[in-house]
């Protein structure tokens, strides 16, 4: 049993039978984040980079821990203070550092698809897409999928709403695509002007706009992040505007009268998406994700690996 | 195909593998049996209901240790890892490692390896059912077998549970 795919680009084209064996990996991993020596041999012979054109603080650390658990070696690629900024393409820059023997890719790029076109260009090589612009976070969705499994023993049948900025974000597009395929119902919850007008009928989730209705239908509130970095207009009037009409708060939650998974993907704007007492409350797993990140990324990683012996 | 040990001498090499893990050890609480992934499971858990017949279950430490991601042969197929499960300090404790067949050893390296990661056992000693005797490519001998056999590297052993015999082919 392997993956049927040799890079990690995005959820959409990803079977779910590669999603189960990711996750079901993944818990064997997290068995090895609990040992006293928190280390196996797996990847010693692999050397991988990380390459992050765009600013990353969980990812980056996440995927650069897990390749360490891994005892692979590690390069870690900023695009400040690199070639780019003299003008040296994405290829050129890859290339060259494939050149010096580097057998794996994790990437993150503000421009929609860059891992794809790497992958085009270099099918002998793993790419893994740490996130691409708007486009697709695959690994969060993993992680999100293993900690709700986790927390809930299973995804078939669980309700998830994934509420705040869809149209900015890369997490919400793996999430809808993920939850989707292993059973799971999803709603979209946010102010119109942040939900894609057709996302209803090309992705066949539910739409709500109003916050209570969306926390009163669902298992699960994946509360995303407002991203102000990709919003060229103005889409709501102010951030304490949104707070009040979109904020998860404490109030909100005891006004529903049941248990609600809280998740967030990280970076918290306190105060804005979600309230420091309901991201720090007894409903939160949000850190719990964090942890399991790890464990996802060393499952990718080691599985996508195995496909070098193959050619 | 032929048969190694018939169903009842199978049962007849447990009973005995479980006194022999026992006769020797003074006290249980520093001692630990461990099932290797994925076929010493069923072997193991076995020996661990024979050896429930002589001491209290509760006495008896009992884990399971998966070594894929310690194996030598990684990059010619991928191997899925299955679940580890050693809830309890091994740290000065003596480990018993248990298997069906020993024949290359190269899975009991990779079980060497694993260990440590758990921490650093007083002793660990090998139990399995069916020594392939001189088809070793490392130093590595059990110190409790069920059944000795000299085989070909084309032969294939194999304990069959459902039929519970163990036949070569």
């Amino acid at each position: 049993m392997q993956l049927s795919t040799k890079h990690l680009l995005g959820i959409k084209d990803l079977p779910a039978v590669d999603i189960s064996l990711i996750l079901s990996t993944a818990a064997q991993f997290k068995e090895v984040l609990q040992r006293p020596i928190k280390k196996v041999p797996s990847l010693r012979d692999l050397t991988v980079v990380n390459l992050f054109y765009e600013n990353s603080t969980r990812t980056r650390i996440s995927f650069e821990l897990a390749e360490k658990r891994l005892s692979a070696d590690t390069i870690n690629f900023a695009a400040s203070g690199s070639s780019v900024s003299k003008g040296e393409t994405l290829l050129d820059t890859v290339n060259n550092i494939l050149s010096m023997k580097v057998d794996m890719v994790v990437m993150r790029h503000s421009a929609s698809g860059a891992p794809h076109f790497l992958a085009r260009h270099l099918p002998e090589t793993a790419i893994i897409n740490a996130g691409d612009g708007i486009n697709e976070h695959p690994t969060q969705a993993l992680l999100d999928a293993f900690s709700i499994k986790e927390k809930l023993g299973s995804l078939e049948g669980k309700k998830v709403v994934l509420i705040g900025d869809i149209m900015h974000s890369r997490v919400a597009l793996s999430n809808i695509y993920l939850l989707k395929k292993m059973g799971a119902e999803v709603m979209l919850a946010g102010p119109p002007t942040l939900i894609p007008i057709h996302v209803k009928a090309a992705l066949d989730v539910e739409v709500a706009y109003d916050l209570k209705k969306a926390l009163q239908w669902c298992d699960v509130a994946n509360v995303l992040r407002i991203q102000l970095e990709r919003q060229n207009q103005v889409l709501f009037s102010s951030l304490r505007e949104y707070n009040l009409a979109y904020g998860v708060s404490r109030k909100l939650l005891d006004s529903i009268g049941k248990e609600i998974v809280i998740m967030h993907p990280g970076p918290i704007n306190r105060g804005v998406e979600i309230d420091s007492d309901v991201a720090d409350g007894r409903d939160s797993i949000i850190l719990q994700q964090v942890e399991n990140g790890v464990a996802v990324r060393m499952a990718v990683l080691y599985l996508l690996s195995g496909r070098k012996g193959d050619s | 195909m032929q048969t190694l040990l018939t169903t009842k001498q199978l049962h007849l090499s447990l009973k005995r593998l479980a006194y022999q893990l026992l006769e020797n050890q003074e006290n249980l609480e520093h001692i630990v049996f461990v099932g290797l992934q994925p076929r010493g499971i069923q072997i193991s858990q076995r020996i661990m209901e024979e050896a429930a017949l002589l001491v209290s279950r509760d006495k008896l430490q009992y884990g399971i240790l998966d070594i894929t991601f310690y194996r030598d042969d990684h990059r010619d197929a991928l191997h899925i890892p299955r679940e580890t499960l050693l809830n309890f300090s091994i740290e000065d404790k003596k480990i018993i490692l248990i298997d069906d067949v020993l024949y290359t050893g190269r899975t009991i390296r990779a079980a060497l390896d694993a260990l440590q990661d758990f921490g650093r056992p007083s002793k660990v000693e090998l139990c399995v059912l069916v020594n392939r005797r001189f088809s070793r490519e490392l130093p590595i001998q059990p110190d409790y077998f069920g059944i000795a056999i000299d085989t070909l590297p084309n032969q294939k052993v194999k304990v069959e549970w459902d039929r519970e015999e163990v036949v070569i082919y």
